[in-house]
């Protein structure tokens, strides 16, 4: 397994994912393609900092690469809190509207 | 590359990663996408463990499956009527999203082809230990400790704001 094969993986997730933003007509389906978004995201930075970063050698001479997976944790709790803000905002908005379809929150629209 | 066990699973976790995802953008019932994004979650969490990431991968699992997948369904549960399950896609839209989509996978793809250095890095096969004391170190000790404290008070403010909009208005 190379690093192209991860890096392949995760574009077509990415793709998918704004695939599913621009096409979808339900604010959940959309949150769901932000989440594949995130999720190639982490890949990438994991595969990266599998493949590319320097080893880091610490004692007892063991090799951990290390950065990219924890800025994957962060991006990780990040997912989380978009998560719970964007579902509190879909609940407002559907208290309000009746409706979650982005294109009918228009109040306002001239 | 030679045909191995290893191989036959990795390529195992990419179809299912990808058709998952597949079906996540496809399926018209938003109950169903919901569960295929289960699935494409649990792939990635397969390929983590391919790149030797094992903490990495639970917590994906734990926190992704457990936590906002669960926060999705509910999502779905308050807010879709029956009539709501269902997906309406306009046509010229699906048009337009899928050739930009497209288009933006063909210069990924193309990019990944053409970059040089990226061409002949592989999977040495060096066993890595296990990552979970040395992330534990890295985020509660070493240089990782600040954006630690960062991110769990942006997650403190995350909640706050979060049970403030979807709680009904109190009128007095």
């Amino acid at each position: 397994m190379s690093l192209q094969h991860y890096l392949v993986i995760s574009s077509i997730l990415f793709s998918l994912g704004i695939f599913a933003v621009l096409t979808r007509k339900n604010a959940i389906s959309i949150l769901m393609g932000i989440e594949l978004i995130l999720n190639s995201c982490n890949l990438n930075f994991v595969a990266f900092s599998r493949f590319v970063t320097p080893a880091e050698t610490i004692v007892g001479s063991e090799v951990f690469r290390f950065d990219g997976q924890i800025i994957a944790i962060f991006g990780i709790v990040l997912a989380a809190a978009e998560a719970a803000v964007f579902l509190a905002i879909i609940l407002a908005i559907y208290r309000e509207f009746g409706s979650i379809r982005p294109d009918e929150v228009d109040t306002l629209k001239g | 590359m030679e045909f191995t066990l290893k191989t036959f699973i990795f390529y195992g976790f990419a179809l299912i990663t990808i058709a998952s995802a597949l079906a996540v953008v496809t399926v018209r019932n938003i109950v169903h996408a919901a569960f295929a994004l289960m699935v494409t979650l649990f792939g990635v969490a397969g390929l983590y463990v391919f790149l030797q990431a094992d903490f990495l991968a639970a917590t994906q699992v734990i926190v992704y499956v457990g936590g906002i997948l669960v926060l999705i369904l509910f999502g779905v549960m308050m807010t879709s009527g029956r009539l709501e399950m269902r997906i309406h896609i306009e046509r010229g839209q699906l048009l337009l999203g899928g050739g930009i989509s497209l288009a933006l996978l063909m210069l990924l793809l193309t990019v990944i082809a053409n970059t040089p250095i990226w061409k002949n890095l592989t999977d040495d096969g060096t066993q890595l230990a296990p990552t979970t004391e040395r992330i534990g170190q890295l985020i509660l000790n070493e240089k990782f400790l600040l954006p630690f404290e960062v991110v769990s008070v942006l997650l403190l403010v995350a909640l706050i704001g979060a049970a403030l909009i979807s709680r009904k208005e109190v009128r007095d």
